[in-house]
């Protein structure tokens, strides 16, 4: 037998015992002096505390992002902000490591993602907007697009030093100064970009990281900003619409999904299933766009889920640390129990459950990852977001059944099409309505690539020429 | 379960197999590589690779005394280190090689069939297989034949690897699919096929006289298909990478595939080898640096 020793992340980042709010440049507490803590999912330590901002921050933060923008960046040159853009990836890059241990021991998300994903496609997002700061007049957006002025920016905890980078990085090389709330659970490596942005020598104001929970995110949505960006569950993202609609701030929404991978009789089977697996325990599942349903021509699913749960069974699950870790904690206590309940509803609406034989640790927040099969459209696995490492295993017989099924949901982020007949993608991803089509392929993201939803799953576009739009009056 | 195809049906098979993504494949075998083997998994892995090593001397200047010396080391490579698997000479080595390993349970691998183009008549190549056998190999290492792969005639590269199984007798029949030549993965999907339905043991992907050898993504494939044949048939065939594999690093990397893909049932000396001659020395120096705590250098290890 050969079993792999542990293989833990010697490098250990300096993370403090409290942080504050990041304000105009500087690290303060809240006016009202309340704190939180943010804890290690994979083991239910405290990390760390820090400041909650309530209203009076919010109003602070967005004075001195108005103030940044009026008197500093709105009147700098596009070629001078992407002098700032390039100085912030670079940085990225410089302390990749230590961003990556950050971000899985904050999130629970696995050393080997952080490492090769998140941070470097964090980085590149820095890259690729400080390349448009001086070349906005050449977006295809109009002549002299202008910046909006002070954008408020809300991201979640699934990936959260790269929806930063999706957020802050396009506002700044488009002329805006932000106010960003991370996630509850997981501001540390959004503090630490604070850090960065006080080495970068960033003019104070241009960046302000309010860290808090839902009450900072409803006042800074309510705050005298010009744009809200936000991206997170589609209730929240409803009530947010509420709240600006009427007045004159934009707004973009990047919300859920239950994405349909549908693989055909003719697909590469060993790919489609990697992609599938990829598709849906990425990240624990903690993704919007994961490919949550399995459409498989009936065909072959006897042959295709033999081959999934294989694969399924050689997953790593445990410490996030590890570098051999595939698929690491929950994130929250909270995450956890909501996957647990629509689970159990699985088994109760008849669907059969299938699980790794797999250890989990002892403490800590952990789900093993999960397919049904015997699925059916009208189950609820089968139609709400689970967010967790949980597969629905449908059936189809004829692409038309395909594409029904696939576009049966409220959501429209994305979908997978698997087969070796290019016509078919082509054919398929014409009638799927979703604003990202993977073929042969899942989850794979890039700076140029724009990114976003139809239907419930939100609007806008994040990333490529496309995502600039978000940030610019053309 | 199904069984062994005849020839037609076999074709047919290979034919109809489903397409290989590239680009997926490729990332399956980069994300296998990223696996970070350390301490006590390590040394396990450095014994199992050399364990599982045909020592290969596949030269025009070979000569009985240089094979001699290569099996005094096939048989005890450096200290308690295990022997490696085989020696893998030409067949007019055979006996030579034969004649030193005897005893010592270390097998004699002899390539044939005209190794390494194969570009000889049927006749010819049975003969060297039958010589190679005849002067006492245990293991057969043939060529297939790339022309008539490419030329789409799959019956008669069927046709001739079962002629060689025949002509092996007892000798364990290794097919060189050469995988640099077949160069789409589509081929090598439907070459490995084909020669597992017509007897192979063994499925190796290249000879190491071509620009490209064995590469981590190719090797994976045939893994699948191992895997996938032994599924369907219930016979187990061994999967054997060869060329540019010289490094402890890229050795780890093959056995992390056979473990993740295949499973234990593969991890063995009967079911895996690595083709390789340079690979033996950097797999002792790691494994004296494990034992020692520092890096030696290349006089601690012996020539070939």
């Amino acid at each position: 037998m050969f079993e792999y020793s542990p293989a833990p992340e010697a490098v250990r980042p300096d993370i403090r015992e409290h942080y504050g709010l990041f304000v105009d440049g500087k690290f303060v507490d809240a006016e009202d002096g309340s704190t939180f803590k943010s804890v290690n999912p994979a083991t239910e330590e405290t990390l760390f505390t820090v400041a909650e901002a309530g209203e009076a921050d919010v109003a602070s933060a967005v004075a001195a992002a108005r103030r940044a923008f009026e008197t500093v960046w709105g009147p700098m040159s596009g070629a001078e902000r992407g002098k700032y853009l390039f100085r912030i990836a670079r940085l990225l890059q410089e302390r990749s490591r230590e961003f990556a241990v950050a971000e899985s021991i904050d999130n629970g998300k696995p050393i080997k993602e952080t490492r090769d994903f998140d941070v470097p496609t964090a980085a590149q997002h820095f890259f690729y907007h400080a390349g448009w700061a001086d070349k906005l007049d050449y977006a295809g957006l109009g002549p002299d697009p202008r910046p909006l002025g002070v954008v408020g920016q809300v991201i979640p905890w699934n990936f959260p030093l790269l929806m930063l980078a999706w957020k802050i990085a396009p506002a700044l090389a488009c002329g805006n100064t932000t106010v960003l709330k991370p996630a509850e659970t997981t501001p540390l490596t959004a503090l630490m970009f604070a850090e960065l942005c006080q080495e970068a020598e960033l003019p104070p104001g241009v960046v302000n990281i309010l860290p808090g929970a839902g009450a900072t995110g409803a006042a800074l949505v309510h705050s005298p900003v010009d744009k809200i960006a936000f991206t997170g569950s589609t209730a929240v993202g409803r009530s947010i619409a509420k709240a600006v609609a009427g007045s004159k701030k934009r707004l973009t929404l990047e919300l859920g999904g239950k994405a349909a991978n549908i693989v055909y009789d003719d697909a590469p089977i060993d790919q489609a299933v990697e992609g599938v697996v990829n598709g849906i325990f990425f990240n624990q599942g903690h993704v919007c766009c994961a490919g949550s349903r399995l459409l498989v021509q009936e065909s072959i699913a006897e042959d295709v889920l033999e081959r999934l749960k294989d694969r399924v069974a050689t997953l790593r699950v445990g410490d996030p640390l590890d570098k051999n870790t595939d698929v690491g904690a929950i994130n929250s206590a909270e995450q956890l129990t909501r996957i647990e309940a629509l689970a159990e509803t699985g088994a109760a609406d008849g669907a059969e459950a299938w699980q790794p034989e797999c250890e989990l640790p002892e403490r800590g927040f952990w789900f093993r990852p999960t397919v049904f099969t015997g699925v059916q459209q009208s189950m609820r696995i089968a139609r709400e977001e689970i967010f967790g490492p949980v597969l629905s295993v449908l059936t189809f017989r004829t692409p038309d059944e395909a594409i029904a099924k696939a576009n049966n949901t409220p959501y429209g982020l994305s979908a997978g099409v698997w087969t070796e007949q290019g016509s078919k993608i082509l054919w398929t991803a014409e009638r799927l309505r979703a604003g990202v089509v993977w073929a042969n392929t899942f989850n794979r993201f890039d700076a140029a690539s724009p990114f976003g939803g139809l239907k419930e799953s939100g609007y806008g576009r994040e990333g490529g020429r496309q995502g600039l739009e978000a940030y610019l009056n053309v | 379960m199904g069984s062994i195809l005849s020839g037609a049906e076999a074709v047919a098979f290979a034919r109809s197999l489903p397409g290989v993504d590239a680009v997926g494949l490729e990332a399956r075998a980069a994300g296998l590589g990223t696996r970070s083997i350390k301490k006590e998994s390590k040394a396990h892995a450095i014994d199992l690779a050399i364990g599982m090593i045909d020592l290969t001397t596949l030269e025009g200047a070979d000569t009985p005394g240089k094979v001699r010396t290569l099996c005094a080391k096939a048989v005890r490579p450096d200290g308690d280190a295990p022997p490696v698997a085989a020696v893998c000479v030409y067949p007019a080595m055979a006996a030579t090689a034969a004649e030193a390993l005897k005893g010592s349970g270390v097998k004699v691998a002899s390539v044939a069939t005209g190794f390494p183009a194969g570009q000889v008549p049927l006749d010819v190549r049975l003969a060297d297989t039958e010589a190679a056998v005849a002067a006492g190999a245990d293991e057969v290492d043939m060529v297939v034949n790339r022309g008539a792969f490419l030329a789409g005639d799959l019956e008669r590269v069927f046709d001739e690897i079962r002629a060689v199984k025949a002509a092996c007798g007892e000798a364990r029949l290794k097919v060189i699919l050469e995988t640099g030549e077949l160069v789409t993965y589509d081929n090598v999907r439907r070459a490995s096929h084909l020669a597992m339905h017509a007897g192979a043991d063994f499925i190796k992907t290249s000879t190491g006289k071509v620009g490209v050898n064995a590469t981590l993504p190719v090797t994976l494939l045939m893994m699948q298909a191992v895997r996938d044949f032994r599924a369907a048939t219930g016979v187990q065939v061994g999967v054997k990478p060869a060329g540019g594999i010289r490094t402890t690093k890229d050795a780890i990397k093959y056995l992390v595939c056979v473990n993740e893909v295949l499973g234990e049932d593969w991890l063995s000396p009967h079911w895996f080898r690595f083709g390789a001659s340079s690979l033996l020395n950097d797999l002792l120096m790691q494994r004296q640096k494990l034992t020692t705590g520092h890096y030696s250098g290349p006089d601690y290890v012996t020539v070939d």
